[in-house]
């Protein structure tokens, strides 16, 4: 009984070589799902049953921990008594890996899903585009907008990307391709910047550029003290993208008569293109969400300023800092929460410009929008050839 | 084949002299205070293909590095001697070494073209990081692909990345990428230890049609491939605790049929022990 069982069912023996089905091994056929999906509803039911009546306190974290155990050996059981001992253990594994990985994406989604909840309210188009310069605490939640925040988070962050990218890569290179007696202090205080605490780089900035400079408050400043921060995060995972980069492509750039700069900048960078884009996402997620740094470098405003150079500017974290301090449910309060929001997606735009960015850079986007030209003229000469022809034909008789 | 053997007249690459004769006298290397070479002298001449044969760890390719400057690169590498191309000693105080990496090209054992370029942009790569203006760019890269022996082979897919291809068409596109930059001398260190016999067989093909504008020196570990194509052979031996160098130096088929040296018999018949 238990041999005949044990027979996979979704595998006929074939009965000659020629009608043979097609296999993929690792792929999981009907059955399978049905036996994945059974399992899941039967454990379901049982927990639901004994659990609910059972335990003294029923609570939800409970019920889905007994179930993860229920199913867990219920299927394993299940798949044991069908298809033996060695696919069992491996649906097993796999079962407990893949929810491992659903497990860790859980806080992500439960957080923005907390944020575009207590901000949906809010967001409407004008609230990307007005100021909150009219807005007091008694007006309505959908008074005004982030528009002056939105420019000042993207004015500031901008900027300092341009400062630090530039810094950070060629940092990189010299820590990696340069080299010399200077490397390792240089590795040691980029590290130590790395724990940089974000209130003391807008602290310098401000010590130095605001008040001992006396430039005042400026969206430049706060690129400069968001700068101080990527700095060190972009230098770090750039020097390690760079040391993946072969040797011997390097050896092979110098054999052919190139000088070390050329080797870099011609084989050495574009071969860790897409490593050092993850370093800039990096770099701007870890400036993007600062907020202390901006309180003494931005000040804030509620009044639109385009202008980085001059004057206080708002930005999106500052916005939710200063307004969630008000009374859970008044206006501001949920305008915070609709920045907040507004916030996240600009930092999703921004990693998606990013990488897209990288995209169309590499060498396969390039031979694809190279095939496309060739097809277009290909088609265009076909074209002109045929015309030419029809030409001839209508000309001849005549 | 051998329509590509032809003498390639008004190429567009601004030449620098047809193939030169390669000589090291007196060649010791070092690595810290390891010696690992000692005293090495040879001539690889002009329009021959000279083979470097030896165990592993003899110095055959520490050699053959310290012939276009390539030695200096790994730190804690010294050298003595001198090596000169058509009698200019290329160690010399006014010599730069990337002016001499330009003169002589090298190929590697393993194939690197490299993965952000296409086909294209590799022929091309040697004279972009020499700074050099490309003039017909097109014809370059035909010419060059087609002295390799890749052309047919990677014509309608020019735009492609160099990592697409196999082993051994890689392998000849890095021996079309140091032929486009016009060298006068070719090192290759093991060409084709990492390719199957048809590759192999290519690229010696290649070999054999580039030697009339280049010298070529190469180090192998196959005998079958040092005796199809070299002119000349130098067998290199080294001894527990002592550095390497050159055992004998001598006409092809003399070091294989009658080499003076019974070292260099028990080698080329393969009886060690």
């Amino acid at each position: 009984m238990a041999v005949e069982a044990r027979i996979p069912l979704a595998r006929p023996a074939a009965s000659s070589p020629a009608d043979r089905a097609r296999v993929r091994p690792r792929s999981l056929l009907v059955d399978d799902w049905l036996l994945l999906g059974g399992s899941a509803a039967g454990s379901f039911c049982l927990v639901w049953v004994l659990y609910q009546n059972l335990a003294a306190e029923p609570s939800v974290a409970g019920f889905v921990v007994w179930w993860f155990v229920a199913f867990a050996s219920m299927y394993w059981t299940s798949v044991f008594r069908l298809q033996g001992r060695v696919l069992a253990t491996d649906r097993l594994m796999s079962f407990v890996i893949a929810a491992g990985a659903a497990a860790m994406l859980v806080p992500v989604f439960v957080i923005m899903g907390f944020v575009f909840y207590k901000g949906a309210g809010v967001i409407t188009p004008h609230f990307f585009v007005e100021t909150n310069q009219f807005c007091g605490q008694l007006d309505g939640p959908k008074c005004g907008g982030v528009a002056h925040a939105i420019v000042g988070t993207l004015e500031q962050v901008g900027i300092g990307i341009v400062i630090a990218v530039p810094l950070a890569i060629l940092s990189a290179v010299f820590l990696n391709e340069v080299g010399g007696p200077l490397r390792r202090p240089v590795r040691i205080f980029v590290d130590a910047m790395s724990g940089l605490p974000s209130i003391v780089a807008g602290l310098f900035i401000y010590a130095v550029w605001v008040i001992g400079l006396g430039r005042g408050f400026s969206g430049f400043a706060a690129s400069a003290a968001l700068s101080l921060l990527m700095l060190p995060t972009i230098t770090r995972t750039s020097e390690e993208v760079l040391r993946l980069v072969p040797d011997g492509l390097r050896e092979g750039s110098l054999a052919l008569g190139g000088s070390e700069w050329r080797t870099v900048w011609n084989v050495v960078l574009p071969t860790a293109r897409s490593g050092l884009i993850t370093a800039v996402v990096l770099g701007i997620a870890r400036a993007v969400g600062e907020t202390a740094p901006l309180i003494l470098t931005a000040f804030g405003a509620s009044v639109m300023n385009a202008n980085p150079l001059a004057g206080p500017q708002e930005s999106l974290p500052h916005f939710v800092y200063q307004y969630i301090h008000y009374n859970p449910g008044s206006a501001p309060y949920q305008r915070a929460w609709a920045a907040a929001a507004v916030l996240t997606l600009l930092v999703l735009g921004l990693f998606a410009i990013a990488r897209g960015l990288g995209a169309a850079m590499s060498i396969e986007a390039r031979q694809r929008r190279a095939a496309r030209r060739d097809r277009r003229l290909a088609k265009r000469e076909a074209a002109a050839a045929l015309s030419q022809k029809r030409a001839a034909e209508g000309a001849g008789p005549s | 084949m051998s329509a590509t053997a032809e003498p390639i007249v008004d190429s567009p690459i601004p030449r620098r002299g047809a193939a030169a004769t390669l000589e090291a006298i007196g060649v010791s290397a070092w690595f810290g205070d390891r010696k690992v070479l000692e005293g090495v002298t040879l001539e690889m001449r002009a329009r021959e293909v000279t083979a470097l044969i030896g165990p592993s760890g003899c110095g055959k390719s520490t050699f053959i590095r310290i012939l276009n400057r390539m030695h200096e690169l790994i730190p804690g590498a010294a050298l003595a001697g001198e090596v000169r191309l058509d009698g200019v000693d290329l160690y010399g105080s006014d010599q730069l070494p990337i002016h001499t990496r330009r003169r002589i090209g090298m190929v590697f054992q393993k194939p690197n073209p490299f993965p952000a370029m296409s086909i294209a942009d590799n022929v091309l790569s040697g004279l972009r990081l020499s700074g050099r203006p490309i003039k017909e760019p097109r014809r370059i890269i035909e010419e060059s692909l087609t002295r390799a022996g890749l052309w047919k082979e990677v014509r309608t897919r020019l735009g492609a990345p160099g990592g697409s291809l196999s082993g051994g068409q890689q392998q000849r596109l890095c021996i079309a990428r140091s032929l486009a930059v016009q060298p006068q001398v070719l090192l290759m260190d093991e060409p084709c230890s990492a390719l199957d016999p048809t590759s192999t067989k290519r690229i010696e093909e290649t070999i054999s049609e580039i030697v009339n504008d280049v010298t070529i020196v190469i180090v192998t570990h196959n005998m079958q491939q040092a005796q199809r194509i070299s002119n000349r052979c130098a067998f290199f031996n080294v001894d527990e605790g002592s550095p390497g160098g050159i055992v004998e130096i001598g006409p092809t088929d003399k070091i294989f049929h009658d080499p003076d040296d019974p070292r260099t018999a028990d080698y080329v018949h393969g009886r060690f022990g």
